[in-house]
């Protein structure tokens, strides 16, 4: 385990993993500024359900919480606490007994936390006030396995862990999101995205296909992208420019934008998410906006995924709503 | 030729500069960088030059779009071509073990996923260029500098493009599908692009050896890693040195001890000379290494 980053000889609340879950993460608002050496910004995929979790328990928005995938951990408490759950429907249990989702409630010394089956959505974020005081790399709390950064040594949270509670928290329980600022899970999601990048390569007709398929996603879907089935898209003939590879989908590898959809061989497009890679040699098509991530986030295989086309300025229009249900989310939990 | 700019979502601006690889198109790319770096309005959150274009990450609350548009048009206008632009980089010494133990047994459990399962990837790579024998093709891959046109795809990981003129240039196709195994600090090739892999993981380049010289330190206890956790930067030269196997091992022992320090020199480079005579520019270049 790491230290907590300020020490004290106050007792602190911590955690103990007594199960892991399937492949929980400590997350948070992510790191800015590495992504040049191929350092992604990491932090929750859905980053309006962290807001949530935290705001529940008067965290910062983007403090580190622990972001659970399809199946929940089981967590015991060496003190009291203020927790809440947000995100996709794993409702949680203290000692067996049900907890509320998208609520904040109270867990004492030597609680037992755990989680009861995925019942929609894929990613729950688990926020415990004052916030888990993990080690920091390059300004985040935020899990990057492949280059071994935040979290507990890089990695996902493993049996026998012990996560620091940060001091000072100010949360209490018995706070509710209003259930009109809780995001609809859907297994039929429509996904809002900028065409560009090298669209171009597309013909008229893969473009179309593109945007007219009902796309299924498959089951490779984790924090570095999520890939669907469901079409093929056609390409425009060319002499393959010098040092691009020889398939129609080959490009001279280039940067890819956080939310960018590649399409290898011209089937089965990728949306790269907040782990993403952060260049390579294949097309991309299209890029979903910003706010949109938290609807991919919360896909889980086989969700039935339609892109649809946006411009930048009704992307920008769609950032200033999302901007002020946020604002409206932390009144409503203030 | 003229850049082609996109918007990748409401954060991203894309920039292609060409469609194809040179050194012309990565110095620009990294000529524009390290300008906008410099003039870094409010609102940037991320610049990452890559081999033949860049993207920038923007708050668009911050900074409007076309406005970071505009500014990045006016950049391209400024560089130019490029050609009179001199670039600080560094000279740097990679020593590799090529056809090394670790690389060869992965490669022989990814066979099925190769072009030709009959050969290693290095008697591939030589056979499709056209060279003699794997010794010839070594000698071309560690006998001319290497500039690192874009670091990325995974943290730290290196993209070289070799300094010479075109036709001389190796390109080797990547796997037919990828590996789920890499060697940490293997030796890649993929395209016109070598690489190296900064970290164990999955890679579809092919693999022509390894090298004891750490680049990636997220825990940053190695020596060359006091200030930054990644070692390579774009712009850097890299010579490939090959070593033997007795070498390796004492280099090794050197690394695991925490004490390995990669030879880097600081240098000024001028696109325009190197252009004009290539090897005899690199014959200059490398005597810092000397």
């Amino acid at each position: 385990m790491s230290e907590p980053a300020n020490g004290s000889s106050a007792p602190r609340t911590t955690i103990e993993v007594r199960k892991p879950g399937l492949s929980t993460t400590i997350q948070d608002g992510g790191r800015s500024g590495y992504y040049h050496l191929g350092i992604p910004p990491s932090g929750a995929l859905d980053q309006y359900s962290l807001a949530a979790a935290n705001g529940l328990v008067g965290n910062d928005t983007d403090a580190a919480a622990l972001e659970i995938v399809y199946m929940g951990p089981e967590l015991a408490f060496t003190g009291p606490a203020v927790v809440a759950v947000a995100g996709a429907g794993i409702a949680p249990r203290v000692n067996g007994s049900d907890r509320p989702l998208w609520e904040s409630f109270e867990v004492a010394d030597g609680d037992v936390l755990d989680f009861d089956y995925l019942k929609d959505g894929a990613r729950a974020y688990l926020a415990v006030s004052g916030g888990l005081d993990t080690r920091v790399d390059l300004g985040s709390r935020a899990t990057y396995v492949i280059g071994s950064l935040g979290g507990v040594d890089g990695r996902p949270i493993a049996e026998g862990d012990v996560l620091p509670v940060g001091a000072g928290g100010a949360g209490r329980p018995g706070l509710v999101v209003p259930s009109d600022l809780r995001p609809a899970m859907s297994k039929d999601v429509e996904v809002r995205v900028v065409m560009g990048l090298y669209d171009h390569r597309l013909t008229d007709k893969g473009r179309a296909t593109f945007l007219d398929t009902t796309w299924t996603l498959t089951p490779v879907a984790d924090r570095m992208g999520f890939r669907y089935g469901g079409g093929e898209l056609e390409t425009v003939d060319r002499e393959p420019p010098f040092g691009a590879g020889q398939d129609p989908s080959n490009i001279v590898d280039a940067p890819y934008p956080i939310g960018s959809i590649q399409v290898p061989g011209g089937v089965e497009p990728i949306v790269l998410h907040r782990d993403a890679v952060s260049g390579g040699g294949y097309m991309m098509v299209a890029t979903v906006i910003s706010g949109d991530l938290d609807v991919v986030a919360q896909s889980a295989p086989r969700t039935r995924t339609r892109f649809v086309e946006v411009d930048l300025e009704t992307a920008l229009g769609i950032r200033a709503d999302r901007r002020r249900r946020l604002a409206a989310l932390h009144d409503a939990l203030s | 030729m003229s850049a082609r700019y996109s918007w990748g979502g409401d954060e991203f601006v894309f920039v292609e500069l060409a469609e194809e690889m040179s050194l012309q198109a990565n110095f620009k790319a990294v000529a524009i960088t390290n300008l906008l770096r410099d003039e870094r309005p409010d609102g940037i959150l991320e610049i990452c030059p890559a081999n033949a274009s860049y993207q920038v990450r923007y708050d668009p609350d911050v900074l409007d779009p076309h406005t970071l548009l505009a500014h990045l048009k006016d950049i391209e206008t400024r560089v130019g071509d490029a050609l009179g632009v001199t670039l600080p980089c560094r000279v740097v010494e990679i020593p590799v073990l090529y056809q090394d133990p670790w690389t060869t047994e992965t490669l022989m459990r990814f066979r099925d996923r190769h072009q030709d399962p009959d050969a290693t990837d290095i008697e591939y790579a030589a056979r499709i260029n056209g060279f003699a024998g794997v010794e010839e093709f070594i000698a071309a891959h560690s006998g001319s500098p290497w500039f690192t046109s874009m670091v990325g795809f995974v943290a730290g990981l290196p993209f070289k493009y070799q300094m010479v003129p075109r036709e001389r240039q190796i390109i080797v196709p990547k796997y037919v599908r990828p590996r789920t195994d890499t060697p940490k600090q293997t030796v890649g090739y993929g395209g016109c692009f070598s690489c190296i892999y900064s970290v164990r993981g999955a890679g579809g380049y092919q693999m022509f050896g390894i090298t004891p010289a750490p680049i990636y330190d997220p825990r940053q206890t190695k020596p060359d890693f006091t200030e930054h956790k990644v070692f390579m930067r774009s712009g850097d030269m890299v010579k490939f040195r090959q070593i033997d196997r007795d070498e390796y091992d004492d280099l090794q022992a050197t690394a695991e001890a925490g004490r390995y320090r990669i030879t880097a020199r600081d240098v000024d480079f001028d696109l325009q000379p190197f252009l004009d005579d290539p090897d005899g520019y690199n014959k200059r270049l490398l005597e810092v290494l000397a």
